[in-house]
């Protein structure tokens, strides 16, 4: 026997298990409609590839994956799409969400799909692209895509390839049932994990109040090197963190991922989709689902397609709508009430609870915390509840943070145990979303800091070089006309190479704005990847304790992605920018070209008649203004700064004035 | 039917507020027996008025604080702290002196520091002490046992409490007193002088402590506190005494026995030191708590002045709760470091 360990706290709820393990899996059917939400699970949704009234086959894939951690959804039966549209779906926080709505048509044919037999013959990458194109998803909790959990880096060896079959929440018995029924599928579903991973040892661990699924399993496993562990019973053994530290005795460090620890965390329900998937081509288009509660005739599980109403599986096993009040889905410690029974079962709803009054009634109103400490003593993550609830009560987020608000796994243990009632995990809950609010609110704010700085400094930095022309724009005019006096004349040979030298300068300066304008836009891509990373790192710590806050992360973590593009194609942009300047005005050629236009001017002009010359002044005053134009409908469309444009359209306004100006000129010229 | 939208968890464990208090409140019975054998009926006719001076403070209080009162009053605190101050006081005691310890606990102790769960003292030792230092003569007079005289009636220990100028009170030096008291007699002389001493400790009392740790037993295995104050404050106060007993010479402490039975030992044990809301929480703070009060406890029987000394203990220890809390504060799953104190 291998050695277990214990971990902190911990409760123990009735179970109520039996009464939905009475009779084997049964199969829901096919009902009239199938709303499948396009995202199920942590990640990205999928986006649609069938069209409205289009007929699709069983197993098709009717939505792809979008970005690594998304996954395809299938079709789970024939029929065609009614409508892609937004829908109620099973969400603690009950709202709408795009979903593909098909009207089956009873035939469930299949499209033409194919397994593996051998699978020993395919390659990791194989098998990991299988499995997402399977649309697999973590069965239990938040749903994790598995491929995702499998791809793990080259450099973390995996110890321990762990297979949850804890089960620890009250009245669930779907992957009991599947112990039971299906231990072969899950044993040869583990081992294509041990391919992938490549484990020194493989555990499936099982609280010990399965004695029969245990029994199956550990028959099935016989002459694999796959060890069935048992445990005591204990809420919440289960949590991914909880049973990690039964079987290895090591805890998985705050904030990270059991990989940290050489473990990799499967859901029974997994095993056995997986080895569909691999074997027989399958795809994931349905689950077991436990159906329980008082107020259900025949409590029992199902094998339900995704996407089949609430309404109708319960339905199936004689809902009595009388004696219930509420509907959970998942079990009574972890699982939310859902706001109406049309919503869809999907890949990760393990049970829908239809208690009467009797059986879980209205919690009472809280009572006065008497600090008795139950809390602390049941918590599994050796927090300290009561503290937390009332730094909670005050909203001190930052005490809480200090009190490892943040590693709550939200079990809900210490609600379970408090003598006096208070909804402890809802102000977890409640505080958690507050600071991760604050934070986004706080990150926001300081980007937008950071930009009025970095604003503020640009202008201060152009002020500065303006003033830097001027200077040297006054020392030149100075020198000009000391020249001048010198020849009597103004030479523009002289002038043209003066100005040439201040351009020149003026470049330098400028190029040393360019280097920084180019730090600082590399310095911006370096902490949004610092930003991304820990984004990430938070996100999948979240999906692997099936946390709340997933979906919130996730889309702190798409933000940061879009930054970070923005970010690079700002400094490709600069880069290029920066090139094709310096391949138009190569400083020491600009001043060589600008003598010898210069030069030829001179000769050119000398030549001329005055009318002549008059439309030579007209053409080069049209063509600044033409430049000068497209400078400004630049500026316009690049937002610049009031000032900036204010003074290409005062010079636009100058340079239309003297052409006006020179017109009656050339006129007159022409007519004499 | 509407759905109904709740968070989870939906499942609650037995364990109620009400329950808890209950509890305590039963687990006193057999003590309380013990004392009306030994004592006769005045820690019971104290029990009663005192329950009826507490509620009705409890509902002033509520009600000056505008608080729901059948509500509050269900919750039983205020009787639990009733009767545990009521158990403390000498039998026989006069009704104000009951009435101002009362309202001390219930008024001054708990609803000025904001109600149950926010005082951080027990309230029943505040009054207690606030008695012993206002009205020293009538807290320490201590009837005597079953046997050493005779034993007052129903009705005389009403008259005791209700017309107490007309009631003749006989008192008795208590057997912690006298060994305090003593610096010339061989500890065997000294039981041997004294009719107050009994098998092990004070004739009554050591039953009466045998009965309150049967009820303290009883809580434990009812989950209502946990073992570490307790046995905590119990292991020091007895290796203390085994330390100073010095075989029982004129200037000895007394036995370990001598200490564990007497006085209000296991009463304090079980159900003052276990109050959850001024003690420290987590689990290796409640030894340290349970510990140092056992220290105090000996330290103060032995050096003070004062005849018992579980409630200056416990609110000295209250003083350092927080304290403790703090430094001992679980190390979080997944933690390398303790919180605080490193
Ligand atoms: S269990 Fe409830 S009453 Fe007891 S300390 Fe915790 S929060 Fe307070
Ligand atoms: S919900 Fe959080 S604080 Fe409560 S017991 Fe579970 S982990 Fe501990």
């Amino acid at each position: 026997m291998r050695k277990v360990f214990d971990f902190h706290g911990g409760i123990h709820p009735t179970e109520n298990k039996h009464q939905s393990v009475r009779t084997p899996i049964a199969d829901a059917g096919i009902p009239p409609e199938l709303i499948i939400p396009l995202s199920q699970h942590i990640g990205a949704p999928a986006r649609p590839l069938v069209a409205i009234g289009e007929r699709v086959l069983k197993g098709q894939m009717i939505a792809e994956a979008l970005g690594f951690v998304s996954v395809p959804v299938h079709a789970p039966t024939s029929g065609t799409i009614h409508a892609i549209e937004d829908r109620l779906i099973a969400h603690p926080s009950g709202y709408l969400a795009p979903c593909i709505v098909i009207t089956t048509d009873g035939q469930d044919e299949w499209e033409a799909h194919s397994g593996v037999l051998n699978y020993r013959t395919l390659e990791t990458a194989d098998l990991i692209s299988i499995i997402r194109n399977a649309g697999i998803a973590g069965m239990g909790g938040a749903g994790f895509p598995s491929a995702v959990k499998l791809s793990v880096k080259a450099d973390t060896p995996i110890e321990t390839l762990i297979i949850n079959g804890t089960e620890c929440e009250p009245y669930i018995t779907a992957d009991d049932a599947l112990m039971r029924e299906q231990a072969f599928e899950i044993i040869e579903g583990t081992k294509i994990l041990q391919q992938i991973i490549g484990p020194k040892s493989t555990l499936i661990g099982v609280e010990d109040n399965k004695p029969e699924g245990i029994a199956a399993l550990c028959a099935a496993a016989q002459g694999t090197n796959i060890e069935i562990v048992t445990f005591p019973t204990k809420y919440p053994s289960g949590g991914e963190k909880q049973l990690v530290e039964i079987l290895t005795g090591q805890q998985v460090p705050s904030g990270g991922l059991p990989s940290e620890v050489g473990v990799v965390c499967q859901n029974i329900g997994s095993t056995v989709a997986i080895f569909d998937a691999v074997v027989k081509g399958r795809p994931l288009i349905s689950r077991v689902t436990t159906v329980t509660g008082e107020s259900v005739r025949e409590p029992q599980n199902f094998e339900v397609l995704i996407g089949t109403p609430v309404q109708y599986l319960i339905d199936k096993a004689g809902y009595q709508s009388e004696k219930n009040n509420r509907l959970i889905m998942g079990g009574p410690m972890m699982g939310f009430t859902i706001p109406d029974t049309g919503v869809p079962i999907v890949k990760t709803t393990n049970c829908v609870l239809a208690p009467s009054e009797a059986e879980l009634s209205t919690p009472p109103p809280a009572q006065a915390c008497i600090r008795c400490g139950m809390c602390a003593e049941v918590c599994p993550a050796s927090l300290l509840p009561q503290q937390m609830f009332w730094f909670a009560q005050g909203k001190e987020f930052e005490k809480l943070e200090e009190h490892n608000l943040f590693d709550c796994i939200e079990c809900g243990a210490c609600s379970f145990a408090c003598p006096s009632n208070i909804p402890l995990v809802q102000y977890y809950r409640a505080s958690k979303s507050e600071i991760l609010q604050l934070r986004h609110d706080h990150e926001i704010a300081e980007q937008s800091r950071i930009r009025f700085e970095a604003r503020q400094q640009r202008l201060e930095q152009a002020e500065q070089e303006k003033e830097a022309k001027r200077a040297a724009r006054k020392i030149a005019a100075q020198q000009r006309a000391e020249a001048a006096q010198e020849s009597g004349a103004e030479d523009p040979i002289q002038a043209a190479i003066d100005r040439a030298k201040i351009k020149k300068a003026e470049q330098q300066q400028d190029g040393a704005g360019d280097e920084s304008e180019l730090h600082k836009l590399e310095k911006a891509i370096a902490s949004t990847a610092k930003r991304l990373t820990t984004a990430t790192t938070k996100l999948e710590q979240a999906q692997a304790e099936g946390s709340d806050l997933v979906g919130a992360l996730q889309t702190g973590v798409d933000k940061t992605r879009e930054k970070m593009a923005v970010a690079k194609q700002a400094l490709n942009d600069y880069q290029q920018h920066l090139d094709t300047r310096s391949a138009e005005q190569r400083p020491a050629d600009a001043a060589q070209s600008a003598i010898e236009r210069a030069m030829q001017a001179r000769t050119t002009e000398a030549a001329l008649s005055p009318q002549e010359k008059a439309r030579v002044d007209l053409k080069k005053l049209q063509n600044r203004l033409k430049k000068t134009q497209a400078t400004l409908l630049q500026s316009h469309q690049n937002a610049e700064e009031a000032k900036v444009i204010e003074a290409l359209e005062s010079t636009v306004a100058r340079l239309t004035e003297k052409i006006n100006a020179l017109q009656p000129l050339l006129n007159t010229a022409e007519d004499a | 039917m509407a759905l109904m939208r709740l968070t989870s968890p939906h499942a609650h464990g037995p364990m109620s507020t009400q329950r808890v208090m209950q509890s305590v409140l039963l687990a006193t019975i057999p003590g309380i027996i013990v004392l009306t054998h030994f004592f006769g009926f005045g820690t019971l006719v104290n029990i009663l008025w005192g329950s009826i001076v507490a509620l009705a403070c409890e509902a002033l209080a509520l009600k000056l604080r505008r608080r729901p009162l059948g509500f509050y009053l269900k919750d039983y605190s205020a009787l639990v702290t009733a009767v545990l101050l009521c158990i403390a006081l000498p039998p026989y005691a006069p009704w104000w002196l009951i009435a101002v310890g009362i309202a001390s606990s219930i008024l001054l102790a708990k609803h000025l520091y904001g109600g149950l769960g926010y005082n951080p003292f027990n309230p029943a030792m505040v009054g207690y002490v606030i008695l012993l230092i206002s009205f020293p003569i009538q807290m320490t007079a201590w009837a005597p046992p079953r046997g050493l005289g005779e034993l007052p009636g129903f009705m005389e220990a009403l008259q005791a409490c209700f017309t107490p100028s007309a009631y003749d009170a006989i008192t008795m030096a208590t057997p912690m007193d006298l060994l305090k008291q003593n610096n010339s007699l061989l500890i065997k002389d000294l039981w041997g002088q004294y009719p107050q001493f009994g098998r092990w400790s004070g004739r009554g009392w050591e039953w009466a402590n045998i009965a309150f740790l049967a009820g303290g037993v009883w809580l434990l295995y009812q989950r209502i506190f946990t073992w570490h104050a307790p046995v905590a404050m119990l292991v020091t106060l007895g290796l203390l005494a085994a330390i100073f007993y010095d075989g029982g010479s004129s200037a000895s402490g007394g036995s370990p026995l001598f200490h564990l039975l007497g006085g209000a030992t296991m009463f304090g044990a079980f159900f003052i030191v276990t109050d959850p809301v001024s003690s420290a929480v987590s689990l290796r703070g409640r030894l340290i708590f349970g510990g140092l009060i056992g220290v105090l406890i000996y330290t103060i029987r032995i050096e003070g002045n004062y005849p018992d000394s579980v409630a200056f203990a416990v609110l000295i220890m209250n003083f350092a709760a927080p304290f403790i809390d703090y430094y001992t504060q679980p190390r979080t799953y997944g933690h390398r470091k303790k919180r605080a104190g490193e």
